[in-house]
């Protein structure tokens, strides 16, 4: 039998929804514009058009001379050390907190339940890790520059307290996702938590725990970019300030070099990550 | 006659090349790893001496305290409102733009047709990557010459970083649906534009989906602080009252802050154990 050739229908069967679905977005939308001050068309504005032609047009050409370049790279630099330096002391925080909360470790828990003293410990340093990697590193920053005042010292502090947060939750995470039965043995025939850890989770989680603390890192670099907008050195206050005097060539100059900054930074963190295996 | 047999070697154990290499490359990376913290630590003039005096314990201790007790009078509650549902706008019409275009931009930057060119892919995703790897906040520092002061700089400074980040997932989901319906869509002499409305589009709505929610979720969190530049939301509040010394105020903003963040954590827990049960 001959199949009976069809026409395939001449608009989408389904138009009634798909009209009255978009129509119901648009309604949504509404006050979210409202609430959002969302108004395209100022943009297009002959005096803003002006200012944001004459911004963009002085982009070229790149300021490249010799002195704006070596202030470039050191501030770069400077960057990097900031978020490395501010991982490291993350390190120093979250260690111990990981350590403290790790469930595996528990050695009452390995006869049933936690003892209450230790499971409201270890609940403690939970809280305590979510308050501080809830708070934004910029927030952090804020605050610390009242304090220790202008300079890489609130951007180092601001990544080491979000950070080790972070890493600690993280850790804990990894450290409880793993195969727990070498510890539980070690620890059964009376092991202490410290040599636990460090000859049955350690071992078995080393790699997932290196890689993501390379990966931290890499985000790390980037956000002490951002710290230097609140006055935390580097990178990021350069170019605030060249933003604000509306020096457009040092501006396309330093973002061409964040481009190359964080496109390096994902490099290396792929690479040894991938290295790590 | 038998000749007597050769006595056997002696067994050599070979040297196990796999795991000495392993081991030469763990000592190479700590040691790397170490020559950049102390170049970090050394070439940053970290005020240590500064931060951990009596004299900075004690200014600290002042600082919080001024920040008690937190400005509740109903006006002030009133305007930390508004600035949270500004906040939350910002974020959802920011996420929503970047979806629209990055699912315009992961068009040409996703090689679809098996025989097809795909020449426009490379340029693309060059594009993606520029609009990934400059932060939010600098996106708003950038456009506030153009947009002013206010959420709307905001949001746009959302929706283009978003845009690179979501693009390129759009672009990846978009190469990896199974190539099946749009091939006998395409057979039946189908144009591009329905096979990608009626084949791709289907296939890969859900992936799409979830990568958009995923975006939001850290796009309110990155609206919070995006303020902090004067950008709208929670975060110009946090900075406006900080720089004018109202400590009282800035706790309630903090606070604020701590608990937008906190629900949308628990928010997204919530859905995840909800959605992976």
């Amino acid at each position: 039998m001959p199949l009976k050739h069809v026409p395939p229908p001449a608009r989408d069967p389904a138009w009634r929804g798909h009209l009255g679905g978009a129509l119901a977005l648009l309604v949504l939308l509404w006050p979210l514009g409202v609430a959002t001050e969302f108004r395209p068309w100022t943009l297009f504005e002959p005096q803003s058009l002006q200012v944001s032609g004459r911004f963009l047009g002085s982009f070229w050409p790149l300021a490249l001379d010799g002195e704006f370049l070596a202030l470039v790279a050191r501030e770069t630099w400077r960057t990097v050390a900031m978020a490395t330096a501010g991982v490291a002391l993350a390190l120093v925080i979250a260690i111990p907190l990981t350590l403290l909360s790790t469930r595996v470790l528990s050695l009452s828990a390995l006869s049933g339940r936690m003892a209450a003293g230790p499971y409201a410990l270890r609940q403690a340093v939970r809280w305590l890790m979510v308050v501080l990697r809830s708070i934004p590193e910029l927030v952090w920053a804020l605050v610390f520059v009242r304090v220790v005042g202008l300079g890489p010292t609130a951007g180092v502090l601001a990544i080491a307290l979000t950070y080790g947060g972070m890493l600690g939750k993280v850790y804990g995470e990894i450290l409880e996702s793993g195969d727990a039965h070498a510890t539980e043995a070690l620890l059964r025939n009376g092991a202490g938590r410290l040599q636990g850890f460090a000859h049955g989770l350690l071992p078995t989680s080393a790699a997932e725990l290196t890689s993501y603390t390379v990966y931290r890192w890499e985000c790390a670099v980037r956000s002490s970019v951002v710290l230097g907008f609140v006055g935390a050195g580097g990178l990021g206050q350069q170019l605030d300030s060249a933003m604000k005097m509306f020096n457009g060539g040092e501006v396309a100059s330093m973002l061409l070099v964040f481009m190359a900054l964080v496109a390096l930074a994902d490099r290396t963190s792929a690479w040894l990550r991938k290295a790590l295996g | 006659m038998a000749q007597p047999s050769a006595p056997p070697a002696p067994a050599t154990v070979p040297r196990p090349t796999h795991l000495l290499a392993a081991r030469r490359k763990a000592a190479l990376f700590t040691l790397a790893l170490l020559a950049l913290v102390l170049a970090s630590f050394g070439s940053l003039d970290l005020q240590w001496a500064q931060f951990l005096s009596l004299d900075a314990a004690r200014r600290m201790g002042r600082f919080l305290g001024e920040f008690f007790p937190p400005d509740l009078s109903p006006g002030f509650l009133g305007k930390v409102a508004v600035a949270t549902w500004e906040t939350l706008a910002m974020s959802a019409l920011g996420t929503l733009l970047a979806a629209v275009a990055g699912l315009l931009i992961a068009l040409p930057a996703s090689h679809l047709h098996g025989d097809g060119r795909a020449w426009l892919r490379t340029p693309t995703r060059l594009v993606l990557n520029a609009l990934r790897s400059i932060p939010e906040v600098v996106w708003a520092a950038l456009l506030l010459i153009s947009a002013g002061l206010g959420p709307f700089a905001g949001t746009l400074a959302l929706a283009l970083h978003t845009t690179g980040v979501l693009g390129r997932l759009f672009a990846e989901a978009l190469e990896n649906v199974p190539p099946g319906p749009a091939q006998a869509l395409r057979a039946q002499g189908v144009a591009p534009n329905r096979v990608f409305l009626y084949a791709l589009l289907p296939q890969a709505l859900p992936q799409l989906l979830s990568y958009t929610l995923y975006r939001w979720e850290n796009n309110i969190r990155a609206a919070t602080v995006l303020g902090i530049v004067g950008a709208g939301g929670l975060g110009q509040q946090l900075a406006f009252h900080m720089g004018l010394f109202h400590m009282h105020k800035t706790a309630t903003v903090l606070a604020a802050m701590l608990l937008l963040v906190a629900l949308v954590d628990g928010c997204s827990f919530a859905a995840r154990r909800w959605l992976t049960r």
